[in-house]
């Protein structure tokens, strides 16, 4: 038999402690909540307004070297461990957390071109403008000993770039042609060249290991094997790229940073052309780093900015400067998805949250909760005008706001002529280019 | 000294193998010389020599000198020369020619290799090469990449990613677990180490077996719930399935008998009666009067109807007692076999059954008259159409008759079995009728109450046989009669309905409409026809109203519209003089169709009461905002008063004029409102297909105020979650083999599984067996009782 009794059971309207809020008993009948998409409107306009009031990126800089930081590698163990090579020769160890530089070594005469660390953690290599190659232990040498390089290897030609591998003691450079060493030996194990003098980076393939790609002098982006004896495919395109990134959780894509202000995404199978054009630098873009969840790359470009792409987004969401950042020669994305690092020519390394408004530290369950909500505000009304523009307002500085002004005017002006030469030319002489397209010259086999 | 010489001209003309001969010569020659001549000689033979070295050309003579010990000797103690030289293989072949074994055909081959001129195709350049290589490595390392494809898009359309991908599954870890990370530093841990390996004994106990742990895996909580649910069904399907057989076995073994044995005596009837229209005639037709007379007065009365007082108590015992039900659908039977005057009961045990089931959902059909029956419509015709194979039924027939008189013999043997038992046995009585017997009734007096139920059974049986026979001669009748109707009647009817043709040409509207009207009376024509001729001409006769009224509804004109047609007239200028009688006609029916075509359409009135409609929703409404009750009496009957009402009938101020006020001719939306156009998205945005999707996207809310606190959590889901702290690696080959490992467990689980239930059959096939048990230990009783 059942028998109903009234009750009343304290956990349903005692609050726990006295610092959480009182329970409230709800009615979720829609009657009694009326205006639901004007409010959330409100809330969503709040939220975005709350955004960019909080988009306060830039998290410190650190400062050390004597000259332009050319190269930056993340610690492959380490999140709060990073090295960076300056133009003089210099290689600092960083602690991000402390921000404070661990360790300096003069590694080299002249530039540190590239800089890698080994995937175990141990040691890192570096290559430089004085042909060498040289190994070095991660952690600091023995009280009274001098720095001193665990292994060099004397090449014959400078070196350009390094990259290491993802699991095995193997690592590739490039200069005059693409090698893999082996670590343990002090010739290349294999050495591709495929009529091209040098080439500016080269890259492995984080997911199938054994694929490298490297950009040449002479515009092209050429794709390896390490177990083949040839290279396997290259791309032409109009303007030379400087350095590449293949996406860490999608195997086959992978984005190059071009001299023609713009960021190419490819699919490695289908090299005709680019999956994606990435456009908003008023400058030549030098280095690229996708986001370790592979949703986001950010790029830094000659135009004194760094910008944030979504991998298939046409242009950036997100544009970082400051007054006093020169020239962006590297940039790395943080291993935890947190942040981005970026070495520019006035001999600093900025360290930047990859998303501006985000609250560091420890969130309590409720702040976390309103944050997602707001989020999903966010992404709700996005396409409402007032809510897209004050999330897509951005403040830019007059040279680059009036360079991105002409180059607008350029674009105009080139796509009226063209529309010009096809409406007096014979129908179907003048054929519709798209823009991906206009930028792959050819493809070689 | 001349033979020699003689010896040596001819000897360095030949191959290298005549050299041997040559040194031997010229050794043997200096020693004669020695001995006989002097220097003289001596120098021309040095002469002598030189020649022959200079006629050898290129071959210089090596003096082969033997400074040691060597296995290659020659005869005479010279050391072989050329004897660790290759062979090579054009030696061989010279030999070859020479040698007599060598088979014609091999020789002509090698001479046509030695006369070949071809030469080999080169190479292919160094580029080309390279570049098939490429394009061969290129292929292979693009296939191997596209092996993430599915992983790519996988993680594309998922809800919610979490980063790292690889992530320890949370929980308490097994000791084991915990104790292979470890190592023994420490020198006494390492002795201890050391002590346990020498008496290899085991570090790591594994608490489980590798089987054990991947059930364990296999098996969550969820799926052995499922599992036992399945189990647990399977097991009371079976003991359903098992006492439905048990109750049907026990029933079978009286109604089978019974059956088998009517349908001999049905038989010989048949024979009989067969053997007497043969013979007798005249009493063949008496039979066959009587069969009519039986027939028809089953017609008249009610005696298998179920409507009797037994029948009536039958069905109330019906709901609950199979036998009853059965007795009561055997009666309708007989009842349908006797009234039914084409049908003939089917003669399978199966279409028997079937028969029963008919009559018992059919009992009324049954009683009806019988419908006047056309020949050309197969539905009307029963179950004749079943009886065209004859002949071969009756020889399968006869066959099986063998087989059901064994039957029979085995029925009687189990029969007189049983009743031996039962004379051994005492009976328990629990019949009805043996209720009134004491337990110390005599055998014999068993018997003899035996007896007589069986006699009561018998009449019984008599009469229903009696019967069936009737029926059974009313059937075989019929098929007599048939064979005189049968003959196929002509279709005369067949595409009349299909197609109504006729000499009338229809163009117009008024046409239509006149035809109509004759073809409604022709139809109410029909319909007043009885449904005698065919089993189409209802059909027909109901089909032609329907489409009359759906044409009715889109054609009738004048009953929708009231107004005037407008004629639009339209300017036909006439292009061909000649033809102009008939361009006329054309024009003027073309005329009549746009007429007909545009009736009613006024489009400027409509439009101008479009705008009217759209000016007087604009106009402002007088709000009454009277509250009864307030500030003076309220009640049933009671209404506020006029001044009252007059303070709260509020009037809003006009709206500014419409923008359409001097326009006639346009209509302006005044619905939008530019100060929340600001506001509003003006294009439909990328993902969406539709408006009403983006709307149904928005109108949804998704905070705390509408929705629970769960679904507010599954709404705002982040799509990527970080772990702060944590280095998200990149995917590693080992992302995309997970899969494979999981459906290995889950194929271990299923064998394990599968092992499971074979265990299970064993056991059921265990249960059978005690079911079989139990089934002859029912028998038994049963036989007692009888």
């Amino acid at each position: 038999m059942k028998v109903k009794v009234l009750c009343r059971n304290p956990d349903d309207y005692v609050r726990e402690t006295t610092r959480d809020i009182q329970r409230v008993p709800r009615n979720y009948d829609p009657t009694l909540h009326p205006f639901e998409v004007p409010r959330e409107y409100t809330r969503a306009l709040n939220a975005t307004k709350l955004e960019r009031v909080f988009a306060k990126p830039f998290v410190a800089s650190l400062d050390g070297h004597r000259d332009g930081v050319n190269c930056i590698a993340k610690h492959s163990k380490s999140l709060s461990t990073v090295l960076s090579g300056a133009c003089d020769g210099e290689v600092k160890l960083w602690n991000l957390s402390k921000r404070e530089c661990l360790r300096s070594v003069q590694a080299h005469e002249g530039f540190v071109r590239g800089i890698c660390s080994r995937f175990c953690g141990s040691s890192f290599f570096t290559v430089g403008d004085d042909k060498t190659i040289k190994q070095w232990k991660m952690g600091p040498p023995g009280y009274g000993l001098k720095e001193e390089p665990l292994n060099t290897i004397l090449g014959k030609a400078v070196f350009t770039g390094i990259d290491h591998h993802q699991s095995e003691g193997t690592f590739a450079t490039c200069g005059q042609t693409v090698d893999i060493w082996d670590e343990l030996r002090s010739s290349p194990i294999r050495s591709f060249s495929w009529g091209v003098d040098s080439f500016s980076c080269v890259r492995y393939n984080p997911v199938e290991t054994e694929l490298l790609a490297s950009c040449a002098s002479d515009r092209s982006i050429i794709l390896y094997d390490m177990r083949e004896s040839t290279p396997l495919k290259k791309v032409i395109m109009k303007l030379k790229s400087n350095t590449l990134c293949w996406n860490p959780m999608e195997a086959y894509y992978f984005t190059c940073s071009s001299e023609d202000y713009n960021l190419y995404t490819y699919d490695m199978r289908c090299l005709d052309s680019p999956v994606r054009v990435h456009m908003d630098h008023v400058s030549a873009v030098l280095d690229v780093d996708y986001s370790p969840t592979g949703k986001e790359f950010v790029s830094a470009s000659f135009d004194k900015t760094i910008r944030i792409f979504p991998k298939d987004g046409g242009h950036s969401r997100e544009v970082y400067h400051t007054k006093r950042m020169q020239h962006v020669i590297c940039v790395k994305w943080s291993a935890d998805n947190k942040y981005i690092l970026s070495g520019s020519d006035e001999m600093n390394i900025r360290l930047w949250k990859a998303n501006a408004s985000e609250k560091l530290g420890v969130l309590t369950a409720r702040e976390k909760a309103a944050l997602h909500y707001n989020q999903k505000l966010r992404d709700k009304f996005q396409h409402h005008p007032q809510v897209r523009r004050i999330a897509r307002h951005r403040h830019l500085p007059r040279g680059i706001f009036r360079q991105k002004r002409e180059l607008k005017e350029i674009k105009e002006a080139q796509t009226r002529k063209e529309q010009n030469v096809r409406k007096h030319s014979k129908p179907g002489s003048v054929p519709l280019v798209t823009e991906r397209e206009k930028h792959v010259v050819t493809v070689v086999e | 000294t001349t033979t020699t010489t003689t010896t040596i001209t001819t000897t360095t003309t030949t191959t290298t193998t005549a050299v041997l001969h040559i040194q031997y010569s010229t050794q043997q020659k200096s020693m004669c010389v020695s001995v006989q001549e002097g220097s003289e000689d001596e120098r021309k033979h040095t002469k002598l020599l030189e020649a022959i070295s200079s006629l050898g050309g290129r071959r210089r003579m090596k003096q082969t000198e033997r400074s040691e010990a060597s296995l290659q000797v020659s005869e005479f103690s010279v050391a072989a020369d050329g004897a660790g030289e290759k062979v090579e293989l054009s030696d061989l072949l010279g030999t070859m020619e020479k040698t007599p074994g060598a088979p014609n055909k091999t020789k002509k081959q090698l001479k046509n290799l030695q006369n070949r001129k071809d030469t080999l195709e080169l190479p292919l350049s160094k580029q080309e090469t390279e570049k098939i290589q490429r394009g061969v490595a290129y292929k292979k390392s693009s296939r191997e990449v596209s092996r993430w494809e599915s992983v790519i898009t996988q993680n594309q359309k998922a809800e919610q990613l979490v980063f790292p991908l690889r992530q320890d599954p949370t929980g308490h870890k097994r000791m084991e677990q915990v104790v292979a990370g470890w190592k023994a530093r420490t020198p006494l841990e390492q002795e201890i180490f050391s002590l346990l390996h020498s008496n290899s004994q085991p570090i790591h106990d594994p608490v489980l077996t590798p089987v054990e742990e991947a059930s364990i895996k296999a098996m969550s909580l969820e799926e052995a719930k499922i599992r036992r649910a399945e189990l647990q069904k399977a097991r009371a399907l079976q003991s359903y399935y098992e006492a439905k057989a048990r109750r049907e076995t026990r029933s079978r073994a009286n109604c089978e008998y019974h059956r088998v044995q009517k349908k001999a005596k049905r038989r010989d009837f048949l024979k009989q009666f067969e053997e007497m229209v043969k013979t007798d005639p005249d009493a063949a037709l008496e039979e066959l009067k009587r069969m009519e007379l039986s027939r028809m007065q089953e017609r008249m009365t009610l005696k298998h109807q179920n409507s009797g007082k037994w029948a009536k108590a039958k069905a109330i015992m019906a709901k609950y007692d199979h036998s009853a039900r059965k007795a009561m659908q055997e009666q309708l039977e007989i009842n349908k076999d006797l009234t039914q005057k084409l049908a003939v009961p089917s003669e399978d045990e199966d279409e028997e059954k079937n028969g029963d089931e008919e009559a018992g959902a059919l009992p009324d059909f049954v009683n009806d008259p019988e419908p006047i029956l056309d020949p050309v419509n197969p539905w009307m015709r029963g179950k004749l159409s079943k009886e065209e194979p004859e002949p071969e039924e009756e020889e399968e027939e006869e066959e099986e008759e063998n087989e059901e008189e064994k039957l029979l013999r085995e029925f009687e043997r189990k029969r007189k079995l049983r009743e031996d038992e039962d004379d051994d046995l005492v009976p328990v009585p629990q019949e009805e009728e043996n209720q009134s017997k004491s337990l110390n009734i005599s055998s014999l007096q068993n018997d003899k109450v035996d007896e007589d139920d069986k006699d009561e059974e018998e009449e019984e049986e008599e009469e229903e046989e009696a019967e069936e026979v009737v029926s059974e001669f009313n059937s075989l009748f019929n098929r007599l009669m048939k064979s005189n109707t049968t003959p196929a009647v002509p279709d005369q009817n067949e595409g009349e309905e299909l197609l109504d043709e006729g000499l009338v040409r229809v163009q117009t509207m008024e046409d239509l409409e006149a035809l109509r009207k004759d073809r409604t009376n022709e139809a109410n024509q029909e319909a007043s026809v009885p449904a005698t001729d065919t089993p189409t001409a209802p059909e027909s006769a109901s089909e032609p109203p329907n489409k009359k009224k759906r044409r009715r509804k889109e054609i009738d004109l004048k009953k929708v519209l009231t107004k005037q047609a407008t004629v639009v007239k339209v300017p036909l200028a006439p292009t061909v003089l000649e033809e102009e009688e008939e361009e006329e006609e054309v024009h003027t029916e073309q005329a009549a169709i746009i007429k007909e075509a545009f009736a009613g359409d006024d489009v400027i009135s409509d439009f101008l009461k479009d705008k009217r409609k759209q000016e007087e929703a604009g106009r402002p409404k007088v709000v009454d905002l009277t509250l009864p009750g307030w500030g003076e009496w309220g009640g049933l009957g009671l209404k506020p008063s006029k001044n009252k009402r007059r303070k709260f009938r509020k009037k809003v101020a006009p709206p500014p004029p419409r923008q359409d006020k001097k326009l006639p001719a346009v209509i302006i939306s005044e619905k939008r409102d530019a100060s929340v156009a600001a506001h509003q998205v003006s294009q439909l945005p990328f993902p969406f297909q539709n408006p009403t999707q983006f709307e149904s996207c928005v109108r949804t809310p998704i905070g705390q105020t509408w929705n629970t606190q769960t679904t507010v959590r599954k709404l705002t889901a982040p799509r990527v979650v970080t772990k702060m702290g944590a280095i998200i690696e990149p995917m590693s080959r080992e992302d995309l083999v997970p899969k494979q490992k999981s459906n290995e467990a889950k194929r271990g689980a299923a064998i394990l599984l599968e092992e499971k239930r074979e265990r299970g059959k064993k056991k059921g096939s265990g249960g059978k067996r005690a079911l079989q048990q139990k089934k002859k230990k029912m028998q038994k009783q049963k036989k007692t009782k009888e």
